[in-house]
């Protein structure tokens, strides 16, 4: 049981597909050192490792990315608390794009298949990931996922990962782009409480902006905070249920998919 | 975040490491743990505990290095070790995003016999 969440991370993680007939970053990668053996004066001898525990969660990511990359698709991974609207937001995104991009969607959470059965109104191919008590989404699982669905005609594949801003931070799951999402009732500070998380984010999202005035958001100070712990990140503020400024992030989403498609077209060096 | 986890998979990479090499008991273990990784060195611990019990490794010392967050600054050059979780360059200003270790969940070495 994870210590921390209180999760059991060995579970039975279940994958089905909900497919409609129609259509970052930074790890370590060790070598294993041979085991260099020095002898003690007690009788031990030292044997040298230097191995990343995540290691096998990084290699499966690399493997994701390049495979993703040869089927020229722009991943996204999508993380967020618990109820910032995750789902809406893609919902609304997919919605809206369907005439210029071509979708498709993996989504984990923990039980039910509610969110893949939202997004397949969209009539775009949606697999769910339940993961029973797993509380983050691995490279493996979204491996698994992707397999059952025709990537070739796609030009974007979203990651919508558990709603959970700890653990998923340290799994890369192979993606391009990682969404951080937080809405206007979660508090000015989120980025100070959960660096790991904001650090690892090339996008950050505020949502719920229609809501912002009711609930005293304080929009100057949530905006410092994020741009001081996370620098990096490009900065977005919408209302994925009424619209407003979603075009932005649009436009910011059609630049990448073109980005990586003329990747694939440069030598790799 | 996962420390029982991750002390599963680190005893798993020991044993692993040591296989067929005629060991009989793990006396000592050691990682590196960046202040960013998100593992809490305590929880570790007793994860620790836990995990190893029944195993060559029960009763092993656990030793943890923890090792310090360092940014590189593209606008001057430098590395710099950051006092808080702004990644403000000491010599500029410019706010670093730019991670070079601090962020370390590794299986350093084992002490065997």
């Amino acid at each position: 049981m994870c210590g921390t969440c209180g999760c059991g991370v060995i579970g039975e993680v279940g994958i089905h597909s909900h497919t409609h007939d129609r259509d970052r970053h930074h790890h370590h990668h060790y070598e294993r050192a041979p085991g260099d053996r020095h002898s003690k004066g007690n009788g031990h001898r030292s044997v040298q490792i230097a191995q990343s525990i995540l290691d096998k969660n990084d290699r499966l990511a690399e493997r994701n990315r390049g495979y993703f990359l040869a089927k020229e698709l722009l991943v996204l991974n999508v993380l967020s608390s618990p109820g910032s609207g995750k789902t809406a937001l893609l919902e609304r995104t997919i919605t809206d794009l369907n005439d210029r991009l071509k979708s498709g969607v993996i989504v984990g959470d923990l039980e039910t298949d509610n969110d893949a059965q939202r997004l397949g109104r969209s009539d775009i191919p949606v697999v769910q990931i339940t993961t029973g008590t797993v509380c983050h989404l691995e490279a493996d699982m979204v491996m698994q996922a992707a397999k059952k669905i025709n990537l070739e005609p796609l030009d974007l594949l979203i990651i919508e990962n558990v709603g959970n801003l700890v653990c998923p931070a340290s799994y890369d799951l192979g993606e391009n782009l990682r969404v951080v999402l937080l809405s206007v009732t979660e508090g000015e500070d989120k980025p100070l409480k959960y660096p790991t998380m904001f650090k690892s984010a090339d996008v950050v999202i505020i949502n719920k902006i229609d809501i912002a005035e009711a609930v005293g958001f304080e929009r100057n100070k949530a905006l410092t905070n994020i741009k001081r712990v996370a620098p990096q990140a490009t900065i977005f503020e919408v209302s994925a249920r009424t619209g407003a400024g979603m075009e932005a992030w649009y436009a910011y989403l059609e630049k990448q998919i073109q980005i990586q498609k003329s990747a694939i077209e440069q030598p790799l060096l | 975040m996962h420390e029982v986890s991750i002390m599963e998979q680190t005893l798993e990479i020991a044993l692993e490491n040591v296989r067929s090499q005629g060991v009989n008991k793990i006396h000592w273990l050691k990682m590196r743990i960046g202040e960013m990784s998100g593992v809490v060195p305590e929880a570790l611990e007793f994860a620790f505990d836990v995990v190893t019990e029944g195993t060559i490794a029960q009763g092993a010392k656990l030793d943890i290095e923890t090792v310090p967050v360092v940014c590189y600054c593209p606008n001057c050059g430098r590395e710099f070790h950051p006092p808080d979780l702004f990644y403000e360059c000491p010599q500029c200003g410019h706010l670093s995003s730019q991670i070079i270790a601090g962020k370390e969940i590794e299986l350093t070495s084992l002490e065997v016999s």
